[in-house]
């Protein structure tokens, strides 16, 4: 077990490093922050000393060196913009993403499983064929879309919700209501596919030979044994979220890390954007771990 | 007149389907008593545990449809019961056990888990259930009973899942107990044992027995009377020994006279020089001695069975002849090569000459190519056999050959019954007019009039093309028919090595009569007196 969770930090690590490299190279093709953060009157002398302070007048290779050498020491750098530590701007809004995609994907996962093995049970029956219809819209539906359409409906006619902000719980509403519905439909139909299978398992038959009733054999006998491409698609769609709803977070004005991220892209706050994607990468290879133990625990024939 | 303890009248169970309506069973009646076996004998698509699984309500709904017919249990019809007084006659009142139990306990929860489960399900406490489930496993015969209840499923040998299966189908003392190919995918050894069990706590419990079966030994060696199912109608009934001695219908005639082990033993007529020469191979998968020096010599034209156990290696030994995996000592020489060392391009022209037939053809035929492509496909990769105007010619030619039409070219696999499909994987591998032919449990999954079939094709191919075969089985009767040559192997070496009726008639090798002693003879007298010469010779 500990020597599995050793080889997968060293597999990551080579990833990351890899994502560092290309994220530090390709942020400074973007142009020059001097010719963003100052004045566009400022002079070619005051640009130079801007540059200085930064330390962006060094050649890229230096600059490279100087900062993985920081990183190993825990330090990211400061934000060009705000003027703290990177990794405190980052840990901040991560936060309110972390909260946004636990909440979601919690919902998700409790709603598309009890949607999905129930359709399973009956294929074919009303309940099946409505909740199919209804997954398959919500995985295909553009969230940007229902996003506005929600605001409009929600916070601007019936005046029920905030349009965008944070500040209370129904802040929160909206956009975890959106971010909901592509997860849960995907989910559900994944969760259908693999009851289906489970559900007509031989061990189900011994079960209902053995006169176990409908409800164990659904929940107990085929769910954990239907669980496992489930858990792998939870995470998929986790990572999404965690990475930070971009567009989500953009529309309903969340201080997520996707919006932070977008922001410092167009700002070239190169420090800020490099901890974001070294803290969601982190936090991602975190979440894959927990998924792979949670195959261990759900399948006894599973160890590492 | 008292009632049976089960009775189906006049059953017909229907299913609906895209292509239309099929009878599975069509107005099928018998009946069972306590303390009393039946068993239900068909090949695959006769309908056999149809019927069965009506008892069980297993059918599915739709797509499956009671027709019409009644079960009564004690009298009581089963059809008439609400759906939950239904639910609690299954696992107390009737029990089932299956073919395969690896797949039918559930994968993820502990077998104690599913003992006790069964258990409660109808009312026991946990406690209660606690000691009842180690009681079970102790009656059963499981090794280390305490610990067996806290471990999965695939911790078990196969024969040891059965004892978990039995254990747990009489954790509530049932009256009736359905056993549908309660041994099929367990070794003969093992089957005896199971079968012994199985008799042994019916003669305690003085349960019905219901085992549907295709295999006139396990009918001979296990029930009082038998039923005999063909397409959906049940054929013949009787007592085993009236059944076998003198049946009545057809069908029941081709059955038994296709049951293997009664034809004349071959004497090796091979002369020449060995085309094969084995010395000494070894294989190791990490620690563990698969094969531990096996050594044997065939000739052109010649069959050596391999007889086994499963993990005695002898499809190990089979896939290292092929180099589909590579030897770790020893030599193989084809022709004076040692096939073990050989480079790539001359094992590239040697997979001519060495063909293989796998178990499942269902499996080793792509399902997307026709069977004109299936046999072509060698001729692709080997282009100097025979130029690509010819093709379609020999393809009608080999077809010919393995008893099926021209016209099946353009079919696709899923086209053949599973008979039909063992003899394109023939045909695929006679595309390369290879001397040698290994087949691994190339029958096995075949009923047994069909098995015959292609045994007979088999042999003709020998005897016409003088193709070797390496001829891999557990069935030891077919053997007896088919080789030449028979090789006993245990844990990953050969125990008795000789001519068929040298290793039949006179087994030196306690393993050899062990294995002999347990394989079951479909006429009930003969199997009658084996029995009680293997419980005299164990008293």
């Amino acid at each position: 077990m500990l020597s599995f969770i050793r080889k997968r930090a060293f597999a990551s690590l080579i990833s990351l490093i890899g994502l560092l490299v290309m994220v530090f190279f390709l942020s400074r093709m973007t142009g020059d922050p001097a010719s963003l953060f100052l004045p566009v009157e400022a002079s070619a002398e005051m640009k130079a000393e801007f540059r200085a302070l930064h330390g962006l007048d060094q050649p890229l290779l230096v600059q490279f060196g100087q900062y993985v050498g920081n990183v190993l020491t825990g330090d990211l750098g400061e934000s060009l913009r705000k003027a703290r530590p990177a990794l405190d701007v980052v840990l901040e809004a991560f936060t309110w993403t972390l909260w946004l995609a636990v909440i979601t994907m919690t919902l998700v996962t409790v709603c598309a499983i009890i949607v999905g093995s129930l359709a399973a049970f009956r294929t074919g029956g009303f309940f099946d064929r409505f909740s199919s219809m209804v997954s398959l819209i919500g995985a295909s539906v553009p969230d940007f879309w229902l996003a506005i359409v929600a605001i409009v409906v929600f916070a601007i006619q019936l005046s029920w919700l905030p349009t965008s902000g944070t500040g209370s719980l129904s802040h929160w509403i909206l956009p975890i209501c959106v971010l909901f519905v592509r997860p849960f439909g995907i989910i559900v139909q994944v969760v259908r596919g693999s009851m289906i299978s489970a559900l007509s398992s031989a061990y189900v038959k011994t079960a209902r030979a053995k006169g176990v009733k409908s409800g164990p054999i659904i929940f107990v006998h085929a769910l954990r044994n239907a669980m496992l491409p489930v858990i792998t698609v939870i995470g998929d769609q986790a990572a999404s979220l965690l990475n930070g709803a971009v567009v989500i977070e953009t529309i309903f004005g969340f201080p997520g890390v996707g919006k932070l991220m977008i922001d410092s892209i167009l700002q070239r706050d190169f420090n800020v954007v490099l901890a974001a994607i070294l803290v969601t990468a982190f936090a991602i290879f975190l979440m894959n771990l927990v998924i792979d133990l949670a195959y261990a625990l759900l399948d006894p024939r599973i160890r590492y | 007149m008292a009632d049976h303890l089960l009775e189906v009248r006049n059953l017909s169970v229907d299913f609906h389907t895209a292509t239309g309506t099929v009878h599975a069973v069509r107005n099928i009646s018998y009946h069972l008593d306590r303390g009393e076996t039946l068993a239900i004998l068909g090949e695959s698509g006769s309908g056999k545990s149809v019927s069965s699984s009506a008892i069980m309500n297993l059918i599915d709904m739709p797509p499956g449809k009671i027709a019409s017919g009644e079960i009564l249990l004690d009298g009581k019809d089963l059809f008439k019961m609400s759906s939950e007084a239904r639910r609690e006659v299954n696992g107390r009142r009737i029990a089932m056990i299956f073919q395969d139990p690896l797949s039918h306990l559930n994968p993820v929860y502990t077998v104690g888990w599913q003992m006790r489960e069964a258990l409660k399900t109808h009312g026991k406490g946990n406690t209660e259930a606690q000691a009842e489930a180690l009681r079970l496993f102790k009656r059963v015969a499981l090794p280390e009973p305490e610990k067996a209840l806290d471990k999965y499923p695939h911790e078990f040998s196969g024969g040891q899942r059965q004892r978990v299966m039995i254990a747990m189908a009489l954790a509530l003392k049932p009256d009736l107990l359905i056993a549908d190919e309660p041994t099929t995918a367990l070794d003969v050894t093992v089957q005896a044992e199971v079968l012994n069990l199985l008799k042994e706590l019916q003669r305690e419990t003085g349960m019905g027995v219901l085992i549907i079966t295709h295999d006139l030994g396990v009918v001979s060696e296990v029930a009082d009377r038998v039923v005999v199912m063909e397409k959906g109608q049940l054929v013949e009934s009787g007592t085993v020994r009236e059944v076998y001695h003198n049946p009545q219908h057809a069908y029941t005639k081709k059955l038994i006279a296709a049951a293997p082990g009664k034809g004349d033993m071959h004497e090796p007529e091979a002369t020449g020089d060995a085309i094969l020469s084995v010395k000494d191979a070894r294989k190791f998968y990490g620690g563990f001695e698969a094969l531990k020096g096996v050594s044997f010599d065939l000739k052109a034209g010649e069959t050596v069975a391999v007889v086994g156990e499963s993990g005695s290696g002898k499809s190990t030994l089979a896939r290292i002849l092929l180099r589909l995996e590579e030897a770790d000592g020893g030599t193989a020489k084809w022709k004076g090569k040692d096939l073990f060392t050989m480079s790539p391009s001359e094992l590239f022209k040697l997979r001519r000459d060495l063909q293989m037939v796998f178990q499942d053809p269902t499996q080793s035929l792509n399902p997307r190519m026709t069977v004109y492509q299936l046999i072509s496909e060698a001729w692709v990769i080997h282009p100097e056999i025979l130029p690509k105007a010819k093709w379609r010619e020999r393809v009608a030619e080999l077809l010919g050959q393995v008893g099926l039409s021209p016209e099946h070219m353009g079919r696709y696999p899923h086209q053949f019954s599973g008979g039909q499909r063992q003899r394109i994987a023939i045909a695929r591998a006679l595309a390369l007019e290879p001397q040698l032919i290994v087949c691994d449990e190339a029958v096995s999954a075949l009923d047994v009039s069909v098995q015959a079939q292609v045994i007979t094709l088999l042999d003709k191919l020998r005897k016409e093309m003088g193709i070797a075969f390496i001829f891999i089985a557990h069935d030891l009767p077919l053997v007896r028919d088919f080789a030449d040559y028979v090789m006993v192997m245990q844990k990953g070496e050969v125990v008795e090595f000789g001519t068929v009726a040298q290793v039949f008639d006179n087994p030196q090798k306690p393993y050899t009569q062990a294995l002999l002693a347990a394989s079951l003879d479909p006429d009930p007298d003969v199997q009658a007196a084996n029995r009680n010469a293997r419980l005299a010779s164990v008293s």
